[in-house]
């Protein structure tokens, strides 16, 4: 047992659940208790979802402890297929699920036979792997799933296509600013002239699955979701994958080197022509990316040296540790990552570039490294953010855990070129702000936060009481003023001498909206 | 029309969404002053709680997570050992003056035996410990805080002149020249019965329901929960206790059962029509002839003139998820709107007799016909349901929300209602404000297309 205040990443079915809800029309249901259907409300408030979440509960109450589920989990699924005629049906174990140890394979393979579409049981151990392993394990189950089904029904196409393509893999719903992402990867891709073959699981089609293998090559932009995927590929068909992170000048530039490397490789063989990139590099570098430019440029002198903090999950935090040390001279006395399961490729990434390397799920341990540091700046998630709110620090959110605001409705990608200016703006905006109030602070300070007691008081009349004034101080500053003036208005209105509770609340019941 | 029906209830399949019932820890820490709350269980109930309530996780809570790793449930640690050393770090960090425990699906299927391991830890660690099985296999959302209180009232002291006189003084030299202990010791109090109201509310709509209830001349003596945990209040033979939020029922029997006091069976303080319901039927328990409550109910109407206009006529449908359902519809059925249906998670007819014979009234009295109660709703049906007739607002859980918006269905969220003020004559307004708000926003030239749903564009 251990105390926990905060977590980073979400238990495993969370993960199940973000990329069986990515592909489309794949329905879900969770085993598990009332209440642990939660994923939906993130899905539908985060992501502003339009459309009802294609996952339900077959509820685990206390019949299902005494007796088993039975014939409950296989009703549940058959009746999800007859309603909604779904590709495919994902049966995702719980924490509950996995302690009550039914036999849920079986429900599925018994389930299967009743119903048109795919049933697959999510294999992920609840006690063993956190939301982002059990993301890519479950994308590998459906494309190994749906690859294999092919393979037997003979529909597999191997041929790879006749110009240039990639498929990309990872983008999930939920994932941080994947959306964006995914934007700018395709457009930088047709900027290459590779077409992109297949997303997934974002949007992706089961039916389609079977022509993942007529691409070229895969990329996966992030390590945490789709790497199983890729290697499986790898493995099966032969495909190469790049695993860089084109984010930032110098790894977009390293991300396209090894796209050019990989579509040379095919090119041999269907002209002699090869194809060379290093012009649109320096273009794109140049004037479509501002990042290059603006490290030069005298607002980013005033920058350099300054410290900054980051923390993440292991893509992110590499990633903007290297920008930040490499392209913008910002110093990094620590960077550090929660996702122990990939703790040495983060340990060699970084290595060099700060002065301290964190692994830890730990958010109290960051919150201390913080607080010790007193870095000018704090790269990080929504815990970070919180933390220097505490401690005065400004942060910019780099990465999930989220909240409603790092699902902007803007364009705001963090990969390719576009992404190194909104980088750019981020890490810009933050130093920045911690300047601005500490100058604030060595002039004087902001306004007093008191309760101005000059709002309506030509005439000071009207008295508060002391029990009165001590309830108007608990209501939230924002309406604390126009409150006040209504009270006031209201006693004056009826000749009340002094404002008592009973007063306040009885203009409450007056006002109008 | 026919309009005077006995309530007729359904039972679905229980399939629907709510909140975890731990969820209300997010309220009755902040209720509860010097308490802390410790939820046993696993990473999905923290991710929960992390995202359920968001902001407040900034504030340095008072709540945490005892999260079970796979050494817990294999048992090969000691459950014992291990909640003590918890319990002394929060003690060592914070200090509370109560240590609730929240078991969850996990500790019952475990059977971790919290009940039982709670007094050992108690007398290592010197502070009490209170247990609560919110868990989602028994319970919903705001039976959450139910189970709480009923866990509570065990804690209360007994009910008896002279240790409640001694107990007074002793709160009176803590708490000071509190406003709130001149309702305490208010001397007319002796020759009335005593009265204890349970459930938890904000620390103003408690002193609002105090001050309506001084108005008829009834003093309190205190409040299941108090602000503090060492204030509660003393229960025992004599004592008459209501209940203002219709999800206590656990709470009520065991106030009942155990601890031998009289239940106030009433409506609840919500809207005007349930807050004067409530004061006539403590009045008239307690044998006080009531004193101009039909001005103030009258008075309050005419001050909402303004949002009734815009509900009157209006339909809508309830999916179920707070078990404040009956109490909601009753009221908006008396501000002239249309029920549809009132989906329910649960319903004590026992608990909510006197709630749901007012609804009864109130359809008679509106000349509306009685709406069906669902209990245990199925939201994929309930959905399809409300394709046909569509109505003009569903009152529903976020993960509805957008979804049905974007089929051109206003939606106002659920869960606002446990957060909001919303009882007493004070409040009823921002009952309102929060039912129209849907209402009110609604913007011809954005929102006239009939579906915004991508589903539906093919």
């Amino acid at each position: 047992m251990k105390l926990a205040y905060r977590m980073y990443a979400g238990p495993a079915h969370i993960g199940t659940l973000r990329v069986a809800s990515s592909f489309r029309n794949v329905h879900a249901i969770m085993h598990a208790p009332l209440g642990d259907d939660y994923f939906n409300v993130m899905r539908s408030t985060l992501e502003r979802e339009r459309d009802f979440t294609p996952v339900t509960a077959s509820v685990v109450d206390r019949h299902v402890l005494a007796r088993g589920s039975q014939e409950k989990v296989i009703n549940n699924i058959s009746r999800k297929d007859e309603e909604q005629r779904p590709d495919s049906i994902v049966l995702t174990p719980t924490c509950t699920s996995s302690i009550l140890q039914e036999d849920l394979q079986n429900f599925v393979d018994r389930a299967s036979l009743l119903s048109e579409s795919d049933v697959i049981f999510a294999d992920v151990n609840y006690y063993r792997v956190n939301e982002l392993q059990a993301a890519d394990k479950t994308l590998e189950q459906i494309v190994r799933h749906f690859s294999d089904k092919a393979c037997k029904q003979c529909t597999l196409d191997r041929s790879v296509t006749n110009t240039p393509s990639a498929n990309i893999i990872g983008i999930s719903t939920l994932g941080f600013h994947n959306q964006h992402d995914c934007r700018e990867l395709k457009r930088l891709l047709r900027e290459l002239g590779i077409s992109v073959n297949q997303i997934i699981p974002e949007g992706g089609s089961l039916e389609y699955l079977k022509d993942l293998p007529r691409a070229w090559f895969n990329t996966v932009p992030y390590r945490e979701v789709g790497l199983m995927t890729a290697i499986y590929l790898e493995k099966e068909y032969g495909m190469p994958y790049i695993s860089v992170t084109p984010m930032g000048i110098s790894y977009t530039a390293k991300f396209i080197g090894q796209a050019e490397k990989l579509v040379n490789a095919w090119f041999c063989v269907f002209s002699s022509k090869i194809i060379n990139y290093n012009l649109y590099v320096e273009n794109q570098a140049k004037f479509v990316s501002q990042a290059a430019w603006f490290s030069k440029s005298i607002d980013c002198q005033n920058s350099a040296g300054k410290e900054a903090v980051i923390s993440g999950d292991a893509t992110h935090a590499a990633s903007i540790t290297k920008i930040l040390v490499r392209e913008t001279g910002i110093r990094v006395s620590c960077s550090g990552t929660y996702c122990k399961h990939d703790a040495e490729w983060f340990n060699e990434q970084v290595q060099g570039l700060c002065d301290e390397v964190i692994i830890t799920e730990n958010h109290t341990e960051v919150g201390d490294m913080i607080a010790c540091l007193e870095p000018s700046a704090i790269f990080g998630t929504q815990t970070e953010r919180h933390i220097g709110k505490r401690i005065d620090t400004p942060c910019g959110v780099i990465s999930s855990p989220v909240h409603i605001q790092n699902f902007p409705p803007g364009y705001r990608p963090f990969l390719g070129y576009e992404g190194t200016n909104q980088i750019a703006d981020l890490i810009y905006n933050s130093f920045n702000l911690g300047m601005e109030d500490h100058l604030l602070d060595v002039f004087g300070g902001h306004d007093t936060k008191e309760v101005s007691t000059k709002s309506l008081s030509t005439d000071k009349s009207i008295d508060w009481t002391y029990e009165a004034e001590s309830q108007l101080n608990k209501i939230p500053g924002f309406v604390r003023g126009k409150i006040k003036k209504n009270t006031e208005v209201f006693a004056k209105q009826n000749d009340i001498p002094e404002i008592t509770v009973d007063v306040t609340y009885a203009a409450k019941e007056r006002s109008n909206f | 029309m026919k309009t005077s029906e006995a309530p007729v209830f359904e039972c679905e399949t229980g399939n629907y969404h709510t909140f975890c019932p731990i969820s209300c820890v997010a309220w009755l820490y902040q209720k509860i002053e010097d308490s802390f709350f410790l939820v046993v269980g696993t990473k999905t109930c923290g991710y929960f709680l992390q995202n359920a309530l968001g902001v407040t996780i900034l504030a340095e809570p008072r709540y945490a997570m005892a999260e079970l790793e796979e050494g817990d449930i294999s048992a090969q640690l000691s459950d014992q050992q291990e909640l003590k050393k918890i319990c002394l770090q929060i003690k060592r960090d914070r200090n509370p003056s109560v240590i609730i425990w929240i078991g969850t699906c996990t500790t019952e299927i475990i059977k971790m035996d919290l009940e039982g391991i709670a007094p050992k830890v108690e007398t290592c660690v010197g502070i009490p410990i209170i247990v609560a099985r919110a868990n989602g296999l028994d319970y919903a959302f705001t039976q959450g805080e139910d189970t709480v209180l009923a866990a509570m009232t065990h804690r209360c002291p007994e009910y008896n002149w002279c240790i409640a006189k001694r107990h007074k003084n002793t709160t009176r030299s803590i708490i000071g020249d509190d406003p709130n202990s001149a309702l305490i010791d208010s001397k007319e109090k002796l020759n009335r019965p005593n009265l204890v109201l349970f459930g938890s509310v904000p620390a103003s709509v408690a002193s609002q329901l105090n001050s309506e209830l001084k108005r008829q001349s009834i003093s309190l003596s205190g409040w299941l929960p108090s602000q503090k945990y060492i204030e509660l209040p003393s229960l025992g033979e004599g004592v008459f206790v209501c209940g203002v939020n219709p999800f206590l029922s656990r709470t009520a029997t065991t106030l009942m059962r155990r601890r031998k006091c009289q239940l106030v069976g009433a409506p609840f303080p919500i809207g005007p029509d349930g807050t004067r319901a409530w004061i006539d039927k403590i009045c008239s328990v307690l044998n006080v002839e009531p004193d101009g409550l039909d001005v103030r109910e009258d008075n309050i109407w005419k001050t909402m003139q303004d949002y009734i206009c815009l509900v009157t006529g209006k339909s809508v449908f309830f999916m179920g998820d707070n078990l404040l359902e009956i109490s909601i519809a009753r009221f908006l059925i008396r501000c002239g709107m249309v029920v549809y249906e009132v989906g329910i998670p649960y319903m004590d007819k026992r608990y909510q007799a006197a709630e749901l014979l007012l609804l009864q009234h109130t359809c008679k009295k509106m000349k509306q016909p009685m709406p069906r109660i669902v209990e245990k709703p199925d939201n994929y049906s309930q959905v399809q349901r409300m394709y046909e007739p569509k109505p003009n607002l569903a009152i529903t859980g976020m993960a509805h929300a957008n979804p049905l918006e974007a089929r051109g269905i206003d939606t106002k969220w659920s869960v606002e209602f446990t957060f909001a003020q919303i009882h007493g004559f004070t409040n009823a307004k921002s009952l309102l404000e929060l039912v129209t708000r849907p209402l009110r926003r609604k913007n011809d030239f954005v929102l006239s297309s009939t579906s915004l749903s991508k589903q539906s564009i093919k």
